[in-house]
């Protein structure tokens, strides 16, 4: 019990990370089939916001919250110019985007080089975050509850979005079945340009929040961006509780094994586990029931 | 317009047959003669920067015939290449040791008996089957696993990436007995020839060059086998496949094991020329990077992906060096705009006189549409 509780925390801790990076992901590879290789640079994208409003304003937390704001909608500008100028003209194949969006994450990562160099960099934290707070008495770092809590917040308002407004009805019409919401008189393309908005707005957040655990350089997303990857694959596509089981279940995986052996052995036994498990469900842990044959 | 590019022309039996005839040995007298021309024009220097081009143009022929012929696009090719060069590298550093030695670097962890999968590459003839079969067999294994269970498009993309991911990590986690992140290097010789003579890197790259010839002529005699008509079939029509009776998993698994089999080749040949490998050599970006000739040349032609892999690994040498930042900027505008907007790559530029002369010339709309029909009829009279 002792030693179970903390692993569980970290795997939580863990998960909600991923779910973070994961979630915009989702959103769009559930909607259009596009894998955005430069996902894990627009949370980039997010964490430099987040150092140049620390560095602008200090460490505080107005800082930190304009930070979020100004992530989300740096990061979604960008989501959004990449899809009308090129994922829009490529819906009709979606494998292709892999590579186009591969070549916009080496853009960006030379971009961010050129702009702040290459050696890493700090976004000064809030006081209260960088302090432990202790939880049923085991002292944890503030700034992973805070990412906790912050994954759930996001998690919560994307649902409710999706759930309660004539956008998401329009969202979930154009995942479910997009010729038919097309014919309905839904314009795709808008929708797909906002969702496209709202996905990549969330990996700026992500980028914000992990600014608080690491360094931020050139090539910050790319550590987070192959493990989002298998948490989509995992997770299935189309709705988000997939990617939010998965995560979790993923994270909890992960520190499970990185305990007792090492983190390189722990990301090949969660890679392993991802694969046999689709050995059980090939489209992944939820999948939309279609007439498409599997 | 993509038809007229895969399908190729059907042969008709006209004043063009004898040179279609006779074309592929003209090719191979002509590439055989600019292989050996090459050691005289070129110094030392450069010849092993082109043996190096000529590895990655292993791995990329490999990529044209699962991607651009098979359609499983595998962001993963580093995970073969460092098996072979992993395997290629144990026993070239085994050689150098006498029994009971172990290497330099395991002798500071102080380790003092070799771990088992480096004693199973010191017999040379296990160490050069097993540099293709270890790759070929990992893909078999993985393509079973993923195929069978009938997952593809992204989803063997994001595997493939995975994978090399946790490779990469795992070389590095595991410094002990794979010397961690700086890899393995040092190499005196190579089966018993000295690797610090001219001749023997001359050697080499003739090694280099006819595997790549040999690999390119296995590829084309795939591609007009009927295993190469069933690996088209299951890219663009899958489940038609599967009702004609068809298991599209061993056909993808046999094309992507091929594959891997070319990029651990390509691997084990990389080690002697370069002299070093190690876990930045086959991480997610070089992975990808190992696409962007096959990208460049065509996927689906045949010569596209080795032309396209010289072309852009002369041209990183030529600017990366000089131009750090200019040149990657230029590496992902590559992949932008090739991928967008001409997905077929130089393979694509023999439409561009139909497709301009339908844009400006007017009235010849048909043209490429005609030339496709005409194509896939003779096709279908042939058979």
């Amino acid at each position: 019990m002792n030693m179970l509780f903390p692993q569980i925390v970290a795997g939580l801790s863990n998960g909600s990370i991923l779910l973070l990076a994961a979630l915009g992901l989702s959103l769009t590879f559930g909607q259009m089939g596009v894998i955005n290789n430069a996902h894990g640079e627009f949370m980039m994208a997010g964490a430099y916001t987040a150092y140049v409003m620390s560095s602008l304003i200090g460490g505080n937390a107005a800082s930190l919250a304009l930070a979020l704001v100004v992530g989300f909608v740096v990061a979604g500008l960008l989501g959004l110019l990449l899809d009308v100028l090129l994922l829009e003209r490529m819906r009709t194949r979606p494998l292709d985007t892999l590579l186009v969006t591969f070549g916009v994450s080496l853009v960006l990562q030379q971009v961010a080089r050129d702009i702040f160099g290459s050696t890493g960099v700090y976004a000064q934290a809030p006081e209260a975050l960088t302090k432990p707070v202790t939880i049923f008495g085991y002292s944890f770092p503030a700034a992973r509850l805070f990412i906790f809590i912050l994954a759930i917040v996001c998690v919560a308002a994307l649902y409710a979005v999706l759930k309660l407004t004539p956008l998401g009805r329009q969202i979930r019409a154009t995942s479910e079945n997009r010729d038919l919401a097309e014919v309905s008189g839904i314009s795709t393309k808008a929708v797909d340009h906002v969702t496209f908005f709202i996905g990549s707005g969330i990996a700026g957040v992500a980028g914000v929040a992990l600014s608080l655990l690491n360094s931020i350089s050139y090539n910050f997303g790319t550590s987070f961006i192959v493990q989002a990857f298998l948490v989509v694959v995992a997770g299935g596509v189309g709705q988000l509780k997939g990617a939010v089981i998965a995560s979790f279940v993923l994270g909890l995986c992960q520190s499970a094994v990185e305990l007792p052996t090492s983190s390189s052995i722990a990301q090949m036994s969660v890679f392993l586990i991802v694969v046999i498990f689709l050995q059980f469900r090939p489209q992944g842990l939820v999948a939309i029931r279609s007439r498409n044959l599997a | 317009m993509s038809n007229g590019i895969v399908q190729g022309i059907g042969s008709d039996k006209s004043a063009g047959a004898v040179f279609e005839k006779y074309r592929v040995w003209v090719g191979i007298v002509v590439t055989v003669a600019l292989i050996f021309l090459m050691p005289a024009v070129l110094s030392g220097y450069s010849l092993g920067l082109l043996s190096k081009y000529l590895c990655y143009a292993m791995v990329a022929v490999g990529i044209g015939l699962a991607w651009g012929q098979g359609g499983m696009l595998t962001l993963g090719q580093g995970l073969f290449f460092g098996l072979g060069a992993y395997v290629m590298a144990i026993h070239l550093k085994l050689e150098e040791l006498g029994p009971g030695q172990v290497p330099d670097f395991m002798a500071q962890y102080g380790i003092t008996d070799l771990p088992g999968f480096w004693d199973l590459f010191r017999n040379p003839v296990v160490a050069v089957i097993g540099v293709a079969v270890v790759p070929g067999a990992v893909a078999a294994v993985l393509g079973i696993l993923v195929f069978g269970r009938g997952v593809r498009g992204a989803y063997f993309a994001i595997l493939s990436q995975a994978l090399v991911a946790a490779f990469s990590v795992l070389l590095v986690g595991q410094s002990k007995t794979t010397g961690g992140a700086n890899g393995l290097s040092d190499f005196s010789g190579f089966f018993g020839y000295d690797l610090t003579d001219p001749a023997n890197k001359q050697m080499i790259y003739y090694i280099c060059a006819f595997l790549v010839l040999a690999m390119v002529l296995i590829v084309r005699w795939i591609r007009r086998s009927f295993m190469g008509e069933l690996i088209i079939g299951v890219r663009d029509q899958e489940n038609r496949m599967k009702f004609l009776g068809y298991n599209p998993a061993s056909i993808k698994v046999f094309a992507f094991s091929l594959a891997a089999m070319f990029a651990g080749i390509g691997g084990a040949m990389f080690v002697p020329v370069v002299g070093i490998i190690s876990p930045s050599d086959i991480g997610v970006t070089p992975s990808i990077l190992m696409l962007a000739g096959v990208v460049i040349g065509g996927r689906t032609t045949l010569l596209g992906p080795v032309v396209g892999t010289l072309l852009i690994r002369f041209a990183e040498t030529q600017l990366s060096d000089a131009y750090p930042s200019a040149w990657t900027y230029i590496e992902g505008l590559i992949f932008i705009l090739v991928i967008a907007f001409a997905p077929y790559g130089l393979g694509q530029a023999k439409d561009l006189w139909p497709w301009l002369k339908e844009r400006f010339g007017g009235g010849a709309g048909s043209t490429v549409g005609d030339v496709a029909v005409v194509a896939s009829e003779a096709k279908a009279v042939e058979a």
